[in-house]
């Protein structure tokens, strides 16, 4: 099965690289669209995964602030991923946990248990574009890839941190998001994402994200240890760093539901 | 050496003209680096404490210029199905404002509600197809009932609504960023008004008012000064009859004009409110140094003596006079350095620069353009002569009467300068011919003020904002000024809080209050960020690592000195009521408030240097320390005089107003040196006395100086019909202090002197001795 998705994932790759020589077989919407389904392609397959995230917050005064989450992801075929989001710091959140089944299109199904409420509630809201604990990622930031959600149009290649890329637009299908598009460079080599740049409603550059230091697990899946989005207008920063990843971990359907909330830490 | 510069000037006109237009041309190119400032904060000093509070809020929370739009639907009510789609669409469009980081209006207002055991977060106003009259109702309640909302976003009766949009301005050309938000603004305001002709909509808002300080200058500029020049035109040309003498004037005019902004150009000067004023002060004041050179020149002329040499005769009469008084008058303008307010230095620096340059052309061009030029005299009556020998005689038979009258008037009137107050309301920088003004007193009027402080409370421990104590705090402060009069609006993160917990408690009312720990409050405020769409987040209230939190609270219009009694007040609550944490107070507002105050202050000093500096000029002038000191009462008096009548017409000084003293005293001077010098020359080399000096001052300058004085008043006096009413105010209470200084010198200080010579006669006589010297002539214009 695992050889059979490799075996595609290669030959597509080739058949890329081909097509991408005769590219005016293909419109740049459907170039697009194929760099960014053999990405998504590539990284197919690691069935569930955990990990530890530090952020690292910073504003104009050079004030700083630290959050520290756990991660918790599974792998679902045909639709977004589910996550559980457990929160350690700041220590008055710690033991917080977020559920988030994930559409590429619909809302969110998402639940939250409050530690000191000792309750589950659900929050219903197409909101996924504001400042994820107040840094500079909103939440549509870190939520998984998925074919649907946008758009595609293929700009050409460009050298980014010093990697010959694909520059690809992408614009989300979600009226909700906060952006009209965002451009993604993907190295042409592994197909791991370099750089994003955010355009906000009025299509004026709004952040800019980019990733460092790609660490590969299981020998196929690629990480960033850490991820660094700068706010072009209001001058605030936010860094991502990224420990303990672990892939096929044995976590099952029934840890990502309502009643494991209360259970995680 | 007078007689060398005219030598060379009568001998090579061509040259001279050719080589001073060449010079002004080189310099007035440098107008082209000129660009006008669109900001509120040119006027604050990079020390300024308010400044600095203010900017490194900025920086800790989010900036906070803004443009608002006051929408007005005709039939007085905004919750109609039409009416809130309309407010959704102009909300959407709002978003395509340049720079804009958030958009708030009551239909994206993020409502929250429980169902059950869910929370629920969503616009206030989803749809707006198909809702009820209940739905509406639902919605209107809810808005009127929000203290987000009500009386800052809606108004409480619903009549009114404001989609306010916040602005984050890069500041790497605010030349071009604040034109580009206002253009951009009035555009979607157009095809708001178009697409639906049944509701009005005002602009207000920071963004609004900085453009308005360019737009009233730039419409100043293109009505202001070519009225200007129609009055110079027509007062020389009325009061000396001569068309050369006329084009020449213009041209001297024109020429110190560009050449000052010129320069000013090339020094990296930038043009402000203030300073825009500078070329119509300049042309005022250019004006008087060519009156007094054709006057001279056409009696000599009358007097028979050829064109050269009358020309020849009045440079050398005038040179030392009108350079004395351009250079009093240069530092009077000078001491505007001494002004908290960078935009006054500047048009202070300006307008001394062009008053030398304008001395500069009189002697130079002025004199070359005449000798080249045509120039026809005819007889003339001279009629104000007789006038003005009626005066003297007036002023002398009546001086017993006219010297305790003009004094109890003068210190009548300078009784009520206690009446004025210290004031600067940045709205009423413009009066109400400017849109800015009329949309923010129609939002005064019809929903809150425009009077704003930010208040930030700071625990200095991350997380401490969430501590039941600190929002215990935060709350009731907030109601404590929720309880004061002048308050319209109160924005804090507690009355979310209490919302929320509301919310987690099924919607149950009983539970609208603070949660009572630490950990409730944080895991709150983290579901609630985490449901919040881009630009509704809580960045604007809260730092980065929670430690502190901004409360936005804003007022009714009131003075400075109301606000800053506030400001003291809500330092002395949280003294009181909090001392543990650590309070900024901060906002445009309170700047303004404070500049009026630290401006007088910094006047007063640099008033009292260009006193003491004139009046050693005067007495080194007049040769007489006596003469000197004398003359600071006619000095000092006109503007005593004008603040009280201020104090009893206005009665608010603001920043414009707080420069007038010291930029009066160098022009009011002018005056003085001429009569003085006058008197003086007349006792000392004609043996005069005193009676006959009188006569032969008011003989001799009487009209010249009723002449520029015409000029200046009605020179100011069009400059008092700016529509930026910190140049109006300031143009008006000059042009009263001038004609104050002419009435003064008329009536007040030739019965002062002869008092003051009988007094000392007596003395001289008894004692034997003369404290004059008798030597003196430095000052000797006019003599025929």
């Amino acid at each position: 099965m695992l050889k059979k998705k490799m075996l595609i994932s290669t030959l597509s790759a080739v058949a890329l690289a081909l097509m991408s020589n005769m590219s005016f077989a293909l419109t740049p919407e459907q170039q697009g669209l194929e760099i960014s389904k053999e990405a998504k392609q590539r990284d197919l397959g690691w069935v569930d995964s955990t990990a530890d995230m530090l952020m690292l917050l910073r504003n104009k005064q050079g004030q700083e602030s630290i959050r520290e989450i756990k991660i918790k992801s599974l792998e679902i075929d045909d639709d977004g991923d589910k996550s559980l989001t457990i929160f350690n710091k700041p220590k008055d959140v710690k033991g917080t946990a977020f559920l988030s089944f994930s559409h590429p299109v619909d809302a969110d199904d998402q639940w939250l248990y409050l530690p000191a409420l000792k309750r589950v509630k659900r929050i219903s809201s197409r909101n996924k574009s504001g400042p994820f604990m107040g840094s500079e990622f909103a939440f549509e930031d870190l939520s998984s890839f998925e074919i649907k959600k946008y758009s595609y149009k293929y700009l050409g290649d460009e050298k980014v941190n010093n990697l010959e890329s694909f520059k690809v637009e992408q614009y989300p299908v979600d009226e909700n998001s906060g952006y009209t598009k965002r451009i993604v460079w993907l190295d042409k080599n592994e197909y791991r994402v370099q750089k994003i740049e955010f355009y906000d409603r009025k299509s004026a550059l709004l952040k800019t994200l980019t990733y460092v230091d790609y660490k590969q697990y299981l020998g196929k899946y690629w990480r960033a240890n850490s991820q660094n989005m700068l706010n072009h207008q209001n001058g605030k920063s936010t860094e991502l760093k990224w420990n303990n990843y672990a892939f096929k971990t044995g976590l099952k359907a029934g840890d990502f539901n309502r009643n494991s909330l209360k259970r995680v830490r | 050496m007078r007689d060398k510069l005219y030598g060379f000037v009568g001998k090579h006109p061509i040259w001279v003209i050719l080589v001073c237009i060449a010079f002004a041309f080189v310099a007035a190119s440098g107008a082209q680096k000129l660009v006008f400032k669109n900001d509120y904060r040119v006027f604050f000093s990079e020390e300024n404490p308010q400044l600095t509070a203010f900017e490194s809020m900025q920086k800790v929370y989010n900036k906070s210029d803004n443009v608002s739009f006051v929408v007005v639907p005709k039939d007085g009510n905004v919750f109609t199905a039409e009416h809130l789609a309309a407010l959704k669409s102009l909300t959407k469009q709002s978003w395509q404002v340049p720079y804009s980081t958030r958009v708030d209006s009551i239909t994206n207002f993020q409502y929250t509600y429980a169902e059950e055991d869910d929370m629920i977060v969503e616009d206030l106003v989803m749809k707006t197809k198909n809702l009820t009259q209940s739905d509406l109702d639902k919605i209107k309640q809810i808005a009127i009932n929000e203290p987000l909302l009500v009386n800052k976003i809606i108004s409480n009766s619903g009549h009114v609504s404001v989609v306010n949009v916040t602005v984050q301005l890069p500041g790497i050309d605010p030349i071009v960023e604040v034109p580009e938000v206002a253009t951009s603004v009035r555009a979607i305001k157009q095809k708001f008004i178009d697409e639906n002709p049944d509701t009005e909509i005002y602009l207000s808002g920071m963004v609004m008012m900085n453009t308005s300080f360019g737009e009233a200058s730039m419409s100043d500029g293109s009505t202001l000064i070519p009225l200007m020049f129609l009055v110079v035109i027509v007062t020389i040309g009325l009061l000396l009859r001569t068309i050369t003498g006329t084009v020449a004037t213009v041209l001297v005019i024109i020429m110190s004009i560009a050449t000052t902004m010129g320069l000013a150009g090339w020094l990296g000067f930038f043009l402000t409110g203030p300073s825009s004023s500078a070329p119509t002060m300049i042309m005022t004041l250019a004006v008087a140094d060519c009156i007094h050179i054709l006057t001279s020149m056409f009696y000599e002329m009358r007097h028979g003596a050829d064109k050269k040499t009358a020309i020849a005769k009045s440079i050398k009469l005038n040179l030392q006079p009108i350079f004395l008084t351009s250079i009093t008058t240069a530092v009077g303008f000078l001491s505007m350095n001494f002004s908290d307010s960078p935009p006054f230095r500047d048009l202070g620096n300006l307008v001394a620069i062009g008053v030398m340059l304008a001395f500069v052309f009189a002697v130079t061009i002025f004199p070359a353009l005449l000798t080249v030029l045509p120039i026809k005299v005819r007889v003339q009556k001279e009629g104000s002569k007789d006038s003005m020998t009626k005066l003297a005689n007036f002023v002398i038979n009546k001086r017993k009467l006219l010297l305790p009258v003009t004094s109890i008037l003068i210190i009548a009137a300078a009784a009520f300068i206690p009446n004025n107050e210290l004031n600067d309301d940045f709205v009423k920088y413009f009066d109400e011919r400017v849109p800015y003004r009329v949309a923010t007193d129609f939002m005064q009027d019809n929903l809150s003020g425009m009077m704003v402080v930010e208040i930030s409370v700071k625990t200095g421990i991350p997380s401490g904002i969430n501590n039941p104590k600190y929002l215990n705090t935060v709350s009731d402060f907030s109601d404590w000024l929720r309880s004061r009069p002048e308050t319209d609006h109160v924005n804090t993160i507690t009355d979310t809080l209490k919302r929320l917990n509301k919310n987690m408690h099924g919607d149950d009312p009983s539970w609208y209050k603070l949660p009572d720990s630490q950990e409730m409050s944080a895991q709150y405020l983290l579901l609630y960020e985490m449901s919040l769409p881009y630009g509704l987040d809580l960045n604007n209230q809260l730092d980065v690592d929670k430690s502190s939190s901004r409360i936005v609270a804003t007022f009714k219009n009131m003075t400075s000195s109301q606000l800053i009694d506030v400001e003291t007040d809500m330092n002395a609550w949280f003294k009181q009521n909090a001392p543990q944490y650590s309070v900024d107070l901060a906002s445009p507002s309170l700047m303004f408030a404070h500049i009026g105050q630290r401006n007088i202050v910094s006047m007063l000093i640099g008033t009292t240097f260009a006193l003491i500096l004139i009046s050693i000029l005067l007495g080194f002038a007049l040769k007489s320390w006596r003469y000197g000191a004398i003359s600071l009462l006619p000095n000092l008096v006109p503007a005593a005089v004008a603040f009280g009548v201020w104090g009893l017409y206005e009665g608010q000084v603001g920043l414009g107003l707080s420069v007038v003293i010291g930029m009066t005293l160098g022009i009011v001077v002018d005056d003085t040196v001429h009569f003085l010098s006058k008197y003086l020359h007349a006792k000392r080399e004609n043996n005069a006395d005193t009676k006959q000096a009188v006569h032969y001052a008011f003989g001799n300058v009487g009209r010249a100086l009723w002449v520029t004085t015409f000029v200046l008043v009605a020179g100011f006096t069009v400059l008092a019909q700016s529509s930026f009413k910190m140049n109006a105010d300031m143009g008006f209470l000059t042009a009263m202090t001038i004609f104050i200084a002419l009435v003064v010198d008329f009536l007040f200080l030739p019965p002062l002197l002869m008092a003051i010579d009988k007094s000392l006669t007596k003395k001289s006589k008894s004692k034997n001795t003369t404290g004059e010297d008798d030597n003196a002539n430095m000052v000797s214009a006019g003599q025929n």
